[in-house]
């Protein structure tokens, strides 16, 4: 069955379609509310969470407005910065820098935490500094082109030709 | 349109992040639709931000989706059991219908059950009033038949007061009774005494005359029968009823002499 269809049905409330969109997305979307949150525990019940509400919310999704990754990207995004905001200053602070990479590939020897530390590291070798953080604010922080712009300090166009830069560098080092 | 070119501008790249308008993505979206190495190069994009999101991820216990499932259909299974069973919708109907009924006819009980819980009380306090009155009529009738009695007592001697100069249309009647030493005055055709006076009661003899106070008409506005009872110890001759400064006099005023009568031989 393809996406299309399995969407589809998925949107017919077929739990069967669900849980195979589960197999398909469920690690990544947990992945990045672990890069947004760096508390695995944390990001294990969140991302049931999430997928909760992309369940209810499954009529929402609209294809002629983009990708369907895109689009539980965006609700998981979004539900782990509300749960961020909702913590201590303190857990904020934490979070404050631009490149959200910093923790989690420093944080990983915590019991129960699986991150494939090495794999991480590997995609993002050789990765210049501006690349982790233009990554990190359009993947992992729903900026927008012009937000990221603004809050790195760079031409408009820059964002996206750097952004492309960057993750052409990443499958360059997955094709290693 | 140059493929290339719009490929390598980095859109499709921003298009997968989502961090392009609605209008810039419906765009993207018809060009990925007219052009196969625009939707396969979208999709090489996606692979690779899925590969580094999934090696991110905190790990997931095989049964996670189980509970996920456990909670959705949770909260979903209400609606699946109506859709479910689609034949039965008269009986849903019969069964709604019914309890509407049932609770229509509730509601009506409970608010009979207080009007009459209310209808019960007025009618208790009805019943306590009725009671008062009754046994207020009783012992007034008591009272009365106590004084007809007295009255209608053989011993009894009828005196008739006259109205004299100060009130000629006063008269009064003495109930004397000489075995038992009293006296019932019936006052009725005494007006009323002005404010600060009473009518203050005489018994006489005659030879000479000399007058002993037996009492005051006291109340005299308040006593509905104007029948006054007395103790009498005299060997009375003749009684009289004189107005007198509140509270009464030693000596009778004999200008306000009301009435005056003697007792029959």
């Amino acid at each position: 069955m393809n996406l299309d269809a399995l969407i589809e049905n998925f949107q017919k409330k077929d739990v069967s379609a669900f849980e195979k969109l589960y197999n398909m997305y469920g690690e990544n979307i947990c992945g990045v509310i672990n890069v947004i949150l760096k508390d695995s525990e944390r990001s294990k019940e969140i991302c049931q969470d999430v997928f909760i509400k992309v369940w209810n919310n499954s009529s929402s999704y609209d294809a002629s407005k983009g990708r369907f990754f895109t689009w539980i990207l965006n609700i998981a995004r979004n539900t782990a910065i509300d749960e961020l905001r909702s913590k201590s200053n303190k857990e904020q602070k934490r979070n404050l820098s631009i490149d959200s990479f910093v923790g989690i590939l420093e944080e990983t020897e915590e019991m129960g935490n699986q991150v494939d530390v090495i794999g991480l590291k590997k995609m993002l070798k050789g990765l210049k500094e501006l690349c982790r953080e233009i990554i990190s604010l359009l993947y992992f922080k729903g900026y927008t082109q012009k937000e990221a712009a603004e809050e790195l300090g760079i031409p408009l166009g820059t964002v996206k030709t750097r952004n492309r830069n960057c993750i052409s560098q990443i499958r360059k080092n997955n094709a290693l | 349109m140059d493929v290339e070119k719009y490929i390598a501008s980095g859109i499709l790249e921003l298009y997968v992040s989502g961090a392009l308008s609605p209008k810039e993505n419906e765009e993207v979206q018809g060009y990925a639709r007219q052009y196969p190495e625009i939707q396969k190069e979208i999709e090489a994009i996606e692979a690779t931000i899925l590969d580094l999101t999934k090696k991110a991820s905190p790990g997931m216990p095989p049964t996670s989706f189980e509970s996920i499932a456990s909670k959705i259909k949770k909260d979903d299974s209400p609606i699946i059991e109506l859709d479910s069973k689609p034949k039965s919708g008269w009986v849903t109907y019969l069964g709604w219908t019914a309890s509407i009924i049932l609770a229509i006819g509730l509601v009506w009980t409970y608010l009979q059950n207080n009007e009459l819980k209310s209808d019960i009380e007025v009618t208790n306090k009805t019943m306590e009033q009725l009671k008062d009155s009754l046994s207020n009529i009783k012992l007034e009738i008591t009272n009365k038949e106590t004084i007809l009695e007295e009255l209608r007592n053989k011993d009894v001697s009828v005196v008739l007061l006259q109205g004299q100069q100060v009130s000629p249309a006063s008269y009064a009647k003495v109930f004397w009774n000489a075995s038992n030493e009293v006296v019932t005055i019936d006052a009725q055709g005494l007006p009323s005494p002005p404010e600060g006076y009473d009518y203050q009661v005489w018994s006489l003899t005659l030879n000479p005359l000399t007058p002993t106070s037996i009492g005051l008409l006291s109340d005299f506005d308040s006593n509905e029968d104007k029948l006054f009872t007395l103790e009498n110890t005299n060997e009375s001759q003749a009684f009289g009823i004189t107005l007198e400064p509140e509270g009464g006099s030693e000596t009778p005023t004999l200008e306000q002499l009301y009435t005056l009568g003697t007792v029959g031989p």
